[in-house]
């Protein structure tokens, strides 16, 4: 191995050495404010870098595999997390910081960054679980951040109670797999394995764990609880950042080591999308806690893209692709707005969010786009993603499917414009009185604003996406 | 820029500039003068249209074609024909009457008329696309601003309203992308590539059974919005609790979308699923023909009255096309037109009464000529073409339906022409009932005895939808051989 081929691995050796950097301001500053700062400079020169061209290759024979599609996901990830990091960063100067905490909140959320991309560029099984694990139990921590706050700790022991069952099931799944083909290596697995019951056992296992972390039904009864006890940081870092890699990892298992047996795969995703749609928008209707509402709307969102996973090759993961990378700067905008807010006035219910036109109305106006967005109305972003879904998964003939998407797309604009409502239609004495953001939530605010608008019309973003949707 | 692209843009830009606008005054102004150009530009086109058919003999014109994205061989396609210019001219005039009726809109004025704009917006969009795709995203912009719009500016019970009336009509979009995709993966079946440009689509033999299937899917999902009974329900409350410019824009241009999409989508593209299909669709249809006349007769709040009587004749709308022929389609098309320009002047009257009178209670209101004399004769104008008198547009329209209606002989289609035109019979009860209630004799409550007199603003509104209406009426051949020069090539597909 020499240094060229290392260092197709500069995404995850630049993210370590952010991390290094920020352990050492850490010991050495005494002026944390200004560390916070100083995280934030070092991410954004860690996305700049990402920017810059990788080749394709295979490092530690096999194990560690990068592409342009890997790549390029990875610079989605990387700039959902500094939209994240903006956004979270005056809640950090002031409500964290403020109180003698340290800067673990980003060691920690780059950590588990630097997990999943490990988890996307895994090679065979062993690397996958590897990033699976790391970027599982940082989170753990982050979710129950808040330890002054019983329902963050609640919704600590809940993650990594769920989380580490889900590992072991998804471990014991790969343990199946490695019985029955003898090798961990996805690319030996896919042209050794046969169907049989043992084989599909064995990925049936696995896939649970996976959609643990996807929140698919019916594993996702620890996503409503989690998100509403964790910081809303951690809560959009979870719905974005954590849900999109194991799409991205579920997705290149099933394109490349389950190809041979896709008729049943396909089956049960057609199943768990179905369970998975209906159930998130059925649970969403009766929220009033926005980040509940906007955790069950992720449930949902989570259905749509399985519709994806059924198509064919380049079809299936060039849509799946662009979808989240729409869905990152949609749901951030959606969760940044809940965060401003609750920073602001600690208010978190859709109830408080009435009248917020007539006092708020920039802010009402970014909450619009993202439940726009998210119900996939054109012409932002949300619509292409979803409409570009529904074409790969009605070139397999599956219109009825389609058709019953659909029904839960008009489902879900009912919830959103519930949200609208209070904002836009009612007038409220109590609503919430004009405020100024700080600099750095606009800066995140202003990044998911002009992702949800342009990202959809702009067609050669799609293009790019589907040129590079390769194995 | 194309003669097309400009109706996007120039709406565009006036909603730039409204974004900048500080007051009332400042944004009605700058919505009259936008909505003022649109429609010099609609009169343009259509001398630009004749001209340019004097040389130009291809089914659409001024065709624009620019590749958005080619995966998927999505294209923003866009051209006209005699029809869609037709339409053209309708959605300017009514909106531009819609900004001179909102010229009070006191309550987030810029905002009220940036919603207005972007509804037209998808409209005109809407009329000029020939791309699949680009036809579905037009349509659900257009539909989409309705929710602020009768939901923030609305009266009665309007959060309901506007709730049921988006929720419906984004359902039956919905429903539409499904009948689209259906299509579109069914573009290539006489060995080409796929496409969504409707032109392309149209030479290609889909399979008979895929048209029997994707048919009806398509029809319901255009035509929830052009009330096809039983799904005509979000009309009633959405036309009566929306502010009148949204009812106006709504029901006389919004509306028309419906029959549009089943002219030029469904039946085009489907032509064998239509034929299979004609028979259950027209018992709809007829039904709602029937039943919203019934329901007219027996409601007292204007607003009511008329919503039911747009189903009605949106119901006419939808059963003249149903009847696969062409001086059907034609009355079809000049129905669109003159029930687009008839129930605009109907709202824009009825929303005059009631800043006057603060009622829609027609039990309420008696005499009203004497007191407001210019609003009342307009009403009275109105009422008559809607009944279809002769020398307004209804007579011209509703004549060549049913003469296109009777050319069917068996038994079922001439049932279904009868109970049609009884329904004129119903029409004509309940509109004149509410002439004479409202209207005519003794001024009935005394507090009306003293209203203010039409606005320079309400009139110019109301001449400019009364002017196209006698025009249709007195001169229709013009129009009528545009439009049916245009049908043409859809005959030709039926065949």
């Amino acid at each position: 191995m020499n240094l060229e081929s290392f260092l197709l691995m500069r995404q995850e050796l630049v993210l370590l050495a952010v991390i290094i950097l920020l352990v050492i301001g850490e010991i050495f500053s005494n002026n944390k404010k200004a560390l916070v700062s100083f995280a934030i400079l070092l991410f954004v020169l860690h996305t700049v870098i990402g920017f810059f061209h990788l080749p394709e290759g295979n490092l530690f024979g096999g194990s560690f595999r990068t592409s342009t599609l890997i790549h390029l996901f990875k610079n989605v990830l990387n700039v959902g997390v500094l939209i994240i990091l903006l956004q979270s960063a005056d809640w950090l100067r002031e409500k964290v910081v403020g109180e003698k905490k340290s800067t673990e909140f980003f060691i920690l959320m780059l950590s588990s960054l630097l997990g999943m991309y490990y988890m996307i560029s895994a090679g065979d099984f062993l690397m996958f679980y590897l990033g699976l694990e790391l970027s599982a139990l940082p989170i753990a921590a982050l979710v129950a951040y808040e330890t002054s706050k019983r329902k963050s700790a609640e919704a600590g022991i809940k993650f990594i109670l769920s989380a580490a069952l889900a590992s072991g099931t998804s471990l014991f799944g790969v343990s199946l797999l490695y019985a029955t083909t003898g090798t961990i290596y996805f690319e030996e697995i896919a042209s050794v394995i046969t169907y049989s019951n043992l084989s599909l056992l064995g990925f049936v296992f696995f896939f649970s764990g996976l959609a643990f972390k996807i929140s698919l039904v019916p594993f996702h009864f620890w996503t409503a609880d989690v998100y509403e006890g964790a910081p809303i940081g951690v809560a959009s870092y979870l719905s974005v950042i954590s849900k999109g890699s194991a799409v991205m990892i579920l997705m290149i298992i099933l394109f490349t080591v389950m190809k041979p047996f896709d008729m049943v795969t396909h089956k049960m995703l057609y199943i768990v999308s179905l369970a998975t749609m209906f159930i998130g928008n059925l649970f969403a209707l009766r929220q009033q806690n926005m980040k509940r509402f906007l955790a069950f709307s992720s449930i949902a969102q989570a259905g749509f893209i399985l519709l994806g996973l059924m198509s064919n090759d380049q079809l299936g993961v060039s849509t799946v692709v662009y979808f989240v990378a729409i869905y990152v700067f949609t749901n951030l905008a959606a969760f940044g707005v809940v965060q401003s807010i609750s920073f602001q006035t600690g208010k978190e219910n859709i109830d408080d969010y009435e009248g917020l036109y007539r006092t708020n109305p920039k802010l009402s106006l970014v909450m619009m786009l993202a439940l726009f967005s998210l119900a996939g109305i054109p012409p932002v972003a949300g619509f292409f993603g979803k409409f570009f879904l529904f074409t790969a998964a009605a070139s397999q003939g599956l219109y009825f499917l389609v058709f019953l998407a659909v029904v839960n797309v008009t489902i879900s604009l009912y919830y959103y414009l519930l949200v609208i409502r209070a904002m836009f239609l009612r007038k409220s004495d109590k609503a919430i009185p004009y405020f100024k953001s700080g600099l750095y939530m606009k800066l995140g605010l202003v990044i998911a604003v002009v992702g949800v608008l342009f990202v959809g019309l702009y067609s050669p973003i799609y293009e790019y996406i589907f040129e590079i949707s390769k194995f | 820029m194309d003669i097309l692209t400009l109706f996007l843009v120039v709406p565009a830009i006036t909603i730039l500039v409204l974004v900048f606008a500080k007051n009332l005054k400042q944004a009605r102004i700058v919505s009259a003068v936008g909505m003022f150009i649109q429609f010099a530009m609609s009169l343009n086109l259509v001398f630009a249209y004749y001209k340019e058919r004097q040389v130009n003999d291809d089914i659409m014109v001024f065709i624009k074609d620019v590749v958005w994205f080619e995966q998927f061989n999505i294209h923003y396609a866009i051209g006209i024909d005699g029809i869609s210019v037709a339409m053209i001219v309708l959605a300017s005039i009514v909106v531009l009457a819609g900004v001179f009726i909102s010229w009070k809109m006191e309550d987030l004025p810029k905002e009220f008329f940036i919603s207005l704009i972007v509804l037209a917006m998808g409209v005109f969009g809407f009329f000029i696309s020939i791309d699949l795709f680009t036809m579905f995203v037009f349509f659900e912009i257009a539909v989409i601003p309705m929710y602020l719009l009768i939901g923030i500016w609305g009266s009665g019970p309007r959060e309901y309203a506007a709730m049921k009336l988006t929720l419906m009509l984004m359902g039956a979009s919905a429903i539409l992308l499904v009948g689209i995709l259906g299509i579109y993966f069914n573009s290539n079946a006489d060995g080409g590539a796929l496409t969504f440009n409707i032109l392309e689509i149209a030479k290609v033999n889909i399979p008979v059974d895929v048209q029997k299937l994707f048919f009806p899917i398509t029809f319901i999902g255009f035509a929830v919005i052009g009330a096809l009974f039983p799904f005509h329900t979000w009309s009633p409350d959405g036309h009566a609790s929306a502010p009148t410019a949204v009812s106006m824009l709504h029901a006389g241009v919004l509306m028309k979308l419906g029959g549009y999409g089943v002219f030029r989508v469904a039946m085009y593209l489907l032509p064998l699923g239509a034929v299979t299909w004609s028979n259950f669709f027209i018992v709809l249809s007829v039904i709602g023909v029937f039943y919203g006349a019934l329901a007219a007769v027996k409601q007292t709040d204007l607003k009511y009255i008329n919503a039911y009587s747009s189903v009605s004749h949106l119901g006419m709308v939808l059963f003249a096309l149903l009847m696969l022929n062409k001086t059907a389609w034609n009355g079809a098309i000049l129905q669109s037109l003159s029930h687009g320009f008839m129930t605009a002047l109907f709202f824009a009257l009825i929303g005059m009464i009631y800043g006057r009178t603060n009622t829609r209670d027609v039990r309420k209101m008696g005499g009203l000529l004497k007191v407001i004399p210019f609003i009342s004769v307009m009403y009275v104008i109105a009422g008559l073409a809607s009944l279809g008198l002769p020398g307004f547009s209804g007579f011209m329209a509703e004549m060549q339906i049913f003469v296109g209606a009777f050319q069917h002989p068996d038994m079922f289609h001439r049932v279904a022409t009868i109970i049609t035109i009884s329904a004129i019979v119903v029409t004509a009860v309940y509109v004149l009932r509410v002439v004479g209630m409202m209207l005519m004799g003794p001024v009935k409550n005394n507090e009306f005895g003293e209203l203010e007199k039409a606005t320079w603003y309400e009139r110019v509104g109301v001449i400019l939808l009364l002017i196209p209406i006698v025009f249709m009426g007195v001169t229709p051949i013009w129009l009528s051989d545009m439009i049916r020069e245009s049908l043409q090539p859809f005959i030709e597909r039926m065949m």
